[in-house]
């Protein structure tokens, strides 16, 4: 079964027409030594026996109740999401290479572009990349791009799998990159500062950052651009209904992780990484960008444009290699903020704060937990256990419960640290069972 | 079609979040918190539904239209897979990273080993990531496992080899990882010229891009001598698997002599395209190249159970937050398992024989670059109709207002006014016959009355749109707000 509708019928009349006596023949160009030599794969299945199959393997799969992020957060996804972006319409379409027979995926990724840079308050946004640790890669790239300078500044306290990514990214080009380490879950101005010369590219933070801390970076923003080096950020897309804007801030590239916009937690993927720029970088942007122009009747329409950046037609010297983006995971980030709205998305970003402030009050009362500081934080925040908080996680995961991300891994010296991430799905009676689980494992 | 900002009236909502269960914190302090609204459309729920039906009604798509786009596989997606990928969608990727969490994504995590074993017996590698997020992004990894090896041998490398008609992807990935490119033209053969690959190929070029079949459709016969000279100068060879759906069971890259390749799920394994994502691009490598590859590495334990591996000094590390674009892998190891050996074998058969069958009630009506037994796709040239100052761009929009997706246009670069199509084995005869006549029919009114091409499409919600106005204004934004 292959989903081929051709009967033995269709076969003989397409053979005749093209002057062939059987399939075999069309193969005739692959010399005979270059045969497959193997293809040891099982037989078929029907959909029912698939669907029993997949059921049981998703099955393996244990439910939790999580406090987890790491980058990835657990928030509600309205139905019409799913419903809309599941119109075949959408997701049965490529890139829209032929604009007039593509109008809606091409003003869906228009107005895209507009929402991220409305959350963002940035002034220019493409129409999405893989994720948000490719996408701080992008950036970094384009800083180096626009200064022509070889060296990064990056704070520990970004999220160390983007961190890596970076490197991995950057490992081959010769690129000097300095990390600057935390103080307490803040980013040491100081150091920051130190490490600036006229050879930084830019200064690469994270708001609210991997400790869950809240920052205005707005003097980093000033002492990045007397060096003249670029600030940027990547942002947590909920924190926005709240939080200042990296715009506000004077950032100069923001990136960030789209997946807490509508797209499941699915296991790490897909989701899509954004990217916003000011008008000045626009040319210096990798990816597709959608761009508003006229038909030969006068009338509105979008099409892709800025090309001359990308690797169809620039091939080595384009932008970036970067040929599809995550179009519906756009879509539905576009879809998901359009349902929650203007005024919903600050009682959501409320939501989450108001919670992770409960939850930081509970948990930090327990015996043996303290806070890592009094900083503000937004819907994530940081531990200090009286013990190896991977032994406690460790012990929790048995009850049902991933309590949190442990930093041990991460950074060094931070073995007793514990990440603590509540969205508007955790309630207040999972928050105080979570506090008793905590009480009962130190 | 109004945006949907234009559509937006202050006090309007659309979904109702929960109370909350919780007091009310202290504010941040005024410094830290947005001042200005981040401008979010403000509409009723069925005008957000309204709206976005609307607007999916002015797509062409695979679903509602043929979609013969050369070299993106535009097949059928099951719908079957649609329905598999959301069993998977609460299991939250940093589980499985937590100490002790892995027991808890045995699942996830055995769905990535297996769907891994399948693709390294259907390419003949030894074993693939699935962190890559597309098909470009494989191939950017590809390159950079291809630098850590030689690297690692101390090796001093500093081209990679691309034919001519390669993707544009091809070069652009090897320069993302530092390296210069050497470009080699089409012979009149149609594959890449042998004698300019030989005199090009020296110790310094770290790896040689090839697809095969070629983006002309052509199998290259002399594939497995061109993988013996880059041997030769410890040169790897680098298979990119976009054209893949032509030879599933019948020839392996693998089996030739490659040593790294990537598969587009989005293409050979029936996963939906998505309006131009999400893809995902699993590289697979020869066993020397297994120390290389990216981290978390999904492993099997001698008793059965999956686990990761998470740090490799080797490694090129990292190119995913997690472990790549898993929802996508759903669909495609369910589309592998559902179809089996057989049906993955027919896949091709039947891709091919469209294909040939296109080719074959097409190539008196339009010029052919390369006259030969095509693989899964066909490319034509409009240069005859060039002569009535009818291009390829005219053609396709024709085809639009006859109710098909154009093929690839202007694509691959080294033919003139290129028409490029791959029909995919799950077209009929019925749909491609109709197609075929609408292309005669084209033809035909190029030499009578090619006005009609000139101003095509007239059927759709815009007629011809203004790319240099669009490049020059760049109006990516809607605003103010």
């Amino acid at each position: 079964m292959s989903y081929s509708p051709n009967t033995p019928e269709d076969i003989r009349e397409m053979l005749a027409a093209i002057g062939a006596a059987s399939v075999d023949e069309l193969f005739a160009p692959i010399p005979a030594e270059l045969r497959a030599q193997s293809f040891a794969l099982p037989g078929g299945m029907s959909e029912m026996e698939l669907l029993r199959r997949m059921k049981e393997l998703a099955g393996n799969d244990r439910p939790l109740i999580g406090f987890i992020g790491g980058g990835y957060y657990d928030h509600y996804i309205p139905a019409v999401v799913d419903h809309l972006s599941g119109r075949a319409e959408f997701y049965t379409a490529y890139t829209p290479y032929q604009p007039e027979c593509s109008q809606g995926t091409l003003q869906a990724l228009f107005e895209y572009q507009t929402i991220i840079c409305r959350l963002t308050g940035m002034e220019v946004s493409n129409a999405s990349l893989y994720d948000g640790g490719t996408a701080l890669a992008e950036a970094a790239m384009m800083a180096l791009r626009v200064t022509g300078r070889n060296r990064l500044v990056i704070d520990a306290a970004v999220n160390p799998f983007s961190r890596e990514i970076v490197r991995t990214y950057l490992t081959n080009l010769g690129v000097e990159i300095i990390e600057i380490s935390s103080k307490n879950g803040l980013v040491d101005r100081q150091a920051l500062t130190a490490a600036l010369t006229d050879q930084t590219a830019a200064v690469i933070l994270q708001n609210p950052n991997f400790f869950g801390t809240v920052d205005d970076l707005s003097d980093i923003a000033t002492a990045a651009h007397e060096k003249g080096a670029l600030l940027i950020t990547s942002v947590y897309p909920i924190s926005l209904g709240m939080l200042k804007s990296p715009g506000a801030m004077g950032a100069d590239i923001v990136v960030g992780d789209g997946q807490s916009l509508g797209n499941p937690l699915s296991f790490g993927g897909p989701s899509f990484g954004f990217i916003a720029t000011t008008k000045k970088y626009i040319r210096n942007l990798p990816g597709r960008i959608i761009g508003e122009t006229l038909d030969r009747n006068g009338k509105r329409g979008f099409v892709l444009t800025l090309q001359a950046r990308e690797q169809h037609i620039k091939r080595h010297k384009a932008t970036s290699n970067i040929c599809s983006n995550q179009s519906l995971c756009a879509l539905r980030g576009l879809i998901y903020l359009t349902s929650v709205g203007r005024e919903g998305l600050v009682e959501l970003a409320r939501l989450n704060y108001d919670k992770a402030e409960y939850a930081k009050g509970v948990l930090g009362a327990v015996k043996g937990v303290q806070l890592l500081n009094a900083v503000p934080t937004f819907n994530e925040f940081t531990l200090v256990l009286a013990k190896d908080a991977a032994a406690v996680v460790r012990q929790l995961l048995d009850s049902g419960v991933a309590a949190g991300v442990p930093l041990g891994a991460y950074y060094e010296g931070m073995d007793n640290c514990l990440v603590v991430t509540v969205t508007e799905k955790r309630t207040k009676e999972e928050i105080d069972a979570l506090a008793k689980q905590l009480e009962a494992a130190l | 079609m109004k945006l949907i900002y234009e559509k937006s009236v202050a006090g309007r909502r659309g979904l109702k979040l929960p109370a909350s269960d919780v007091p009310r914190a202290a504010d941040l302090p005024k410094n830290l918190v947005r001042q200005e609204s981040a401008g979010l459309p403000e509409v009723s729920e069925l005008d957000l539904v309204r709206h976005f039906t609307n607007l999916s009604r002015r797509n062409f798509s695979v679903d509602t239209n043929f979609y013969p786009l050369g070299s993106c596989t535009m097949k059928y997606n099951a719908k079957i897979t649609e329905n598999v990928a959301p069993l998977f969608a609460d299991s939250h990727p940093m589980t499985a990273l937590l100490p002790g969490g892995e027991s808890s994504s045995q699942g996830a995590l055995g769905l990535l080993f297996e769907l891994g074993g399948l693709l390294a017996e259907i390419t003949g590698m030894d074993e693939v990531s699935c962190q890559p997020l597309a098909g470009a992004h494989g191939e950017m990894t590809g390159i950079m496992l291809i630098a850590a090896y030689h690297r690692a041998k101390g090796n001093r490398k500093k081209y990679v080899i691309v034919p001519d008609s390669s993707h544009g992807t091809n070069p652009a990935s090897a320069a993302m990882v530092g390296y210069e490119i050497i470009t080699i033209p089409t012979a009149p053969y149609g594959d890449m010229d042998l004698d300019a690959f030989r005199a090009a190929m020296n110790g310094e070029v770290a790896a040689v891009m090839m697809t095969c079949p070629n983006t002309l459709g052509l199998f290259n016969p002399h594939i497995k001598e061109i993988c013996d000279i880059a041997h030769e100068h410890d040169a790897l060879m680098y298979y990119d698997g976009a054209n893949l759906n032509a030879i599933l069971g019948k020839v392996r890259p693998g089996d030739v002599g490659f040593d790294v390749i990537h598969v587009n799920l989005h293409k050979t394994f029936g996963t939906p395209h998505g309006g131009g994502g999400p893809g995902s691009g699993p590289v697979g490598v020869k066993k020397e190249l297994i120390p290389f590859l990216p981290t978390p590495r999904v492993i099997m334990q001698a008793n059965g159970s999956f686990a990761l591996e998470t740090s490799n000094p080797q490694s090129i590390g990292r190119l995913a937050n997690f472990f790549g674009n898993f929802g996508v892998m759903v669909k495609a190891y369910a589309y592998i398992i559902m179809l089996g050996r057989e049906g993955l074998i027919e896949v091709s058969e039947q891709a091919v024989l469209n294909a040939n069958y296109m080719m074959a009630q097409l190539k008196g009506h339009y010029d052919v670059p390369f006259d030969l037994t095509c693989m899964h796709e066909c490319v034509f040239s409009a240069a005859r109709q060039l002569k009535h100052g009818v291009h390829a761009i005219d053609i396709a929009k024709y085809l639009i207002d006859r109710g098909h997706h154009p093929p690839t246009v202007y694509f691959p670069l080294n033919v003139k006014e290129a028409i490029m199509i791959e029909p995919t084995e799950t077209e009929s005869k019925e749909t491609m016959d109709a197609f075929i006549a609408v292309m005669i029919e084209a033809a035909e009114m190029a030499e009578k009355n090619p006005e009609v091409l000139h101003e095509a499409p007239l059927t759709m919600p815009v007629s011809r749109l203004d790319e240099t106005k669009a490049a020059r204004d760049q109006n990516v934004c809607f605003g103010p707000w």
